[in-house]
């Protein structure tokens, strides 16, 4: 059988019932949300539970970009590559689907600025009053990277940030960092590279329905098993590695192969 | 439109903790009772089954189950010189929305405050001077209650919760294995100790070694299974490490879904509406009085809810916001430091001490949202501060509450945020580090206050809420001098490396610290220098009751919850004996 993980054993579906059949798609979100919750309830004489409406979460799905244009995707390729490069130790972000989960994210709840509020005005304030700019995260994303693009041609003879060698790359990535470098049409560069690597870090990381941590190896890197429930009998065995190959929301690869 | 509701004996405005524990208590006493939640409605099953709960990415960076600022957020500023901007992303706290609220994705870290945290003002200017008490501008104060007055309503919250742990002091005589500095408890834990893991066993190791005290903190993350008072029944942790900013799947952490809802639920004379935001406490002419409150639906639609009592028991940043717009009790002004509403708002002082280990493999992802060795010796007036310079102090933990990726990994000093270094650094250390935490505590000064702000509204066109806060002098010396102290215990466990991180500048809303916001609404012996008594009833208003951190006149070195919860039992336990049969004030001013 071959390694697509929609055809494998989805030992979470039975534990959450009929909601999540087909984990990722809008169906289950639809039913409830446990954010978003419902209209306005009365609750009396008893908890309330209704069969199937499990609030499973709002993986990825489908394939290619839907957010990024082929512009854009270049850039975005290039950056996270050199915010975690490939090589022998674990994947690169690249390799771990990072820029397909950045696409999934920008172009749903988290791009549309849920849990951000943008309402106005908006002086620049002190750093530590945090985020301050009007741009949703995936306004961000698109008016950074065009303002990058302007930055990188003016600064490298008419050269786009993906065709730099990988030093060049480096020196803009830690400009933007720092906020050294001033990047036009309302940009805070150093906000805007803050959350490119906060969000590259969250699609290397976290559970692979989100589309990132492709075959949990930045799991596998550094030794975290994923998504485990029960750890009792490891409390005590102090100093033993915990033998147990990662594991997700959907299972690992390999068990429908029956392998260990 | 404004639709009038059918009178209730009492309204409940939010419902996590403190209106759970009070619904309970006013139900109990057979009166008819409607909580108010602005979120919706949460259960175990429904909302963080074992299924789907342990995803980092949805609960902690998502915000799933926090409040959602796109609607309602408030105004941050360091001073007042500055101008206030919106929180437009949480970050330093995260404020908990729906049924259950913040009792939902708490750690489960249960500690009482020491009987000298609760005369903060007499106890430090009797042993070290007035000087001690008002230098750096400090506005402390003392509670106007005891830890003896409060000692049953903590022991009440113990046993709601089936808290694991072991007593330092039991009626007076100091226990092995327990806090020796702690207030003296009536009963030990209703269930034992969590069973240490390997980097908080080698901390209380080295800790002993230094002459401390060690002990295993007080959970509300279950070390057995528990049936309480209430008959709820909870079973024991697994120690699959996502219990902060997650919801328990197990049924293993106490929270109102897991200690009270189920009890409270089934009660005829009690009703929940879900996604219903108060906007205001309506008060008659002369504002002496409550007559209810207005609340708004997600539907739009307004009602006006009459209830013969108003128990604010919403988040500490929302009861002192209703309080300022229902018009209720004199606004504070740091200029003059006149007027109570907004006063001595404080915080948690934090900093911690990363330890890298070579050769030892710590497997930090067995955690649970309290596990730890705590060492308690440099906390409140614990230790003698002659010379030092700062009132106050912190607990010290090796505490591995979980090892979520994203947020977890730590990199020794010098490390870059990015790169292939960052990445070598990431697989060669998160199995060998962990983090000892300094749970600080923070006084309550002249220029730290909540107000509203005159500029930015929420979705209701209601200001906003506008903090203004910085840590003083007297922080940032504590600090220094209890990170100095967890160093030691961090180089006597021998480790590759450590690093360590202070409490550095001015607050941030961009790291998280923790959501442990306190003031604002805080209790005393006078209604010139406080805005409830000590049954947390509004001095002004008398049939309105403003329950959770918000009464706290500075925040000692320690997670706050339970002393929320026993302040909420002292309330209910007074209002049910002596409020009811003749409604008033329950204190003479």
């Amino acid at each position: 059988m071959g390694n697509n993980s929609d055809a494998h054993f989805d030992r979470r579906r039975f534990l959450v019932g009929g909601a999540v059949a087909g984990i990722g798609s809008v169906a289950a979100a639809v039913l409830h949300d446990g954010e978003l919750g419902a209209p306005p309830q009365t609750l009396r004489g008893a908890v309330p539970w209704v069969e199937g409406t499990a609030d499973a979460p709002p993986g990825a799905s489908g394939t290619g970009y839907v957010f990024f244009a082929p512009a854009e995707a270049l850039f975005i390729e290039a950056a996270v590559a050199r915010l975690i490069p490939n090589d022998d130790v674990g994947p690169g972000a690249v390799e771990a689907g990072v820029p397909y989960f950045l696409d999934r994210q920008l172009a749903g709840r988290f791009g549309q600025g849920d849990h951000y509020f943008l309402g106005g005005p908006w002086p620049k304030g002190t750093p530590e009053q945090g985020y301050q700019s009007r741009f949703s995260p995936a306004q961000l994303y698109r008016a950074a990277i065009a303002a990058i693009g302007k930055y990188v041609g003016s600064t490298f003879n008419g050269v786009a940030f993906h065709q730099l060698p990988a030093a060049d790359q480096d020196t803009v990535l830690k400009g933007l960092e720092s906020g050294d470098i001033k990047l036009d049409d309302g940009v805070d560069a150093k906000a805007f590279f803050g959350m490119v690597l906060q969000n590259t870090k969250e699609g290397y990381f976290s559970d692979p329905i989100y589309g990132g941590n492709k075959d949990m190896a930045a799991w596998k890197m550094i030794g975290f098993p994923g998504a485990h429930y029960d750890y009792k009998e490891w409390v005590t065995r102090h100093g033993e590695r915990v033998p147990f190959a990662p594991v997700g929301f959907k299972g690992r690869p390999g068990w429908t192969e029956g392998q260990t | 439109m404004t639709t009038t509701l059918k009178p209730v004996d009492a309204v409940l405005v939010g419902f996590g903790w403190t209106g759970a524990i009070m619904g309970q208590q006013l139900c109990d006493a057979g009166l008819s009772v409607v909580a108010l939640e602005r979120g919706p409605w949460r259960d175990t099953a429904t909302d963080f089954a074992t299924g789907f709960a342990q995803d980092e990415l949805r609960y902690m960076w998502r915000h799933h189950l926090f409040q959602n600022v796109t609607y309602d957020t408030l105004t941050i500023r360091n001073n007042s010189n500055q101008q206030a901007l919106p929180i437009r992303h949480l970050g330093a706290f995260l404020l908990g929305t729906g049924v259950g609220s913040g009792g939902v994705h708490w750690n489960g870290q249960i500690f009482r405050f020491l009987p000298s945290d609760f005369v903060t003002r007499s106890h430090n200017e009797q042993r070290y001077g007035r000087k001690a008490v008002s230098d750096y501008d400090l506005t402390v104060q003392d509670w106007g209650i005891t830890y003896d007055e409060l000692e049953r309503h903590y022991d009440a919250f113990d046993k709601l919760c089936g808290t694991s742990g072991k007593a330092g002091n039991l009626n007076g005589k100091i226990m092995p294995g327990g806090n020796p500095f702690e207030g003296p408890r009536s009963s030990e834990f209703p269930t034992p100790p969590m069973i240490q893991t390997y980097a908080p066993t080698l901390f209380g190791k080295a800790a002993a070694e230094l002459g401390r005290h060690p002990f295993p903190n007080p959970t509300g993350n279950l070390s057995q299974a528990y049936t309480n008072p209430l008959g709820a029944q909870l079973g024991a942790c697994t120690y699959c490490g996502f219990c902060e900013k997650f919801g328990c799947g197990n049924y293993s952490k106490a929270s109102p879904q897991t200690t009270v809802l189920p009890y409270l639920m089934t009660k005829p004379n009690f009703t929940l509406r879900t996604e219903c935001e108060v906007l205001r406490v309506e008060l008659t002419g002369d504002r002496k009085r409550a007559t209810g409150v207005t609340y708004v639906n997600s539907a739009g639609e307004e009602f006006f809810q009459p209830a013969e009592m108003v128990i604010l028991s919403a988040y500490v940043l929302q009861n002192v916001r209703l309080l300022l717009l229902s018009g209720i009790g004199k606004p504070y002004d740091p200029a003059t430091g006149e007027g109570v509403v907004g006063k001595n708002y404080a915080y948690q002082t934090m900093s911690s001490v990363n330890v890298f280990f070579e050769d030892k493999i710590l497997n930090p992802f067995i955690g649970a949202g309290a596990l730890a060795t705590v060492i308690d010796d440099f906390n409140g007036d614990n230790f003698d501060h002659s010379g030092l310079g700062f009132i106050g102090g912190a607990y010290i933990a090796g505490m591995v509450t979980g090892g979520r990726p994203i947020e977890m990994i730590y990199t020794p000093e010098g490390t870059p945020d990015w790169g292939l270094q960052w990445k070598h650094a990431a697989a060669r250390n998160y199995l060998r580090s962990f983090s000892i935490v300094v749970h600080g505590s923070c006084m309550s000064h002249r220029g730290n206050y909540l107000d509203l702000d005159p500029t930015y509204q929420d979705i209701h066109g209601r200001p906003m809420l506008r903090m203004t806060f910085d840590f003083s002098d007297n922080e940032h010396k504590m600090s220094d001098f209890l990170t100095d102290r967890a160093a030691e215990v961090a180089r006597a466990m021998n480790p590759r490396e450590i690093k360590v991180n202070r409490r550095k500048g001015s607050f941030s809303v961009v790291p998280y610290q923790t959501t442990h916001n306190t003031g604002g609404a805080i209790m005393g012996t006078t209604p010139r220098d406080s805005v409830v008594n000590k049954y947390l009833q509004v001095w002004d208003v008398p049939n309105v009751f403003s329950m959770g951190s918000g009464a706290f006149p500075q925040n000692a070195g320690y997670n706050p919850t339970g002393t929320v919860a026993a302040l909420t039992y002292h309330a209910a336990r007074e209002i049910v004996s002596r409020y009811l049969r003749s409604p008033g004030p329950l204190v003479q001013s």
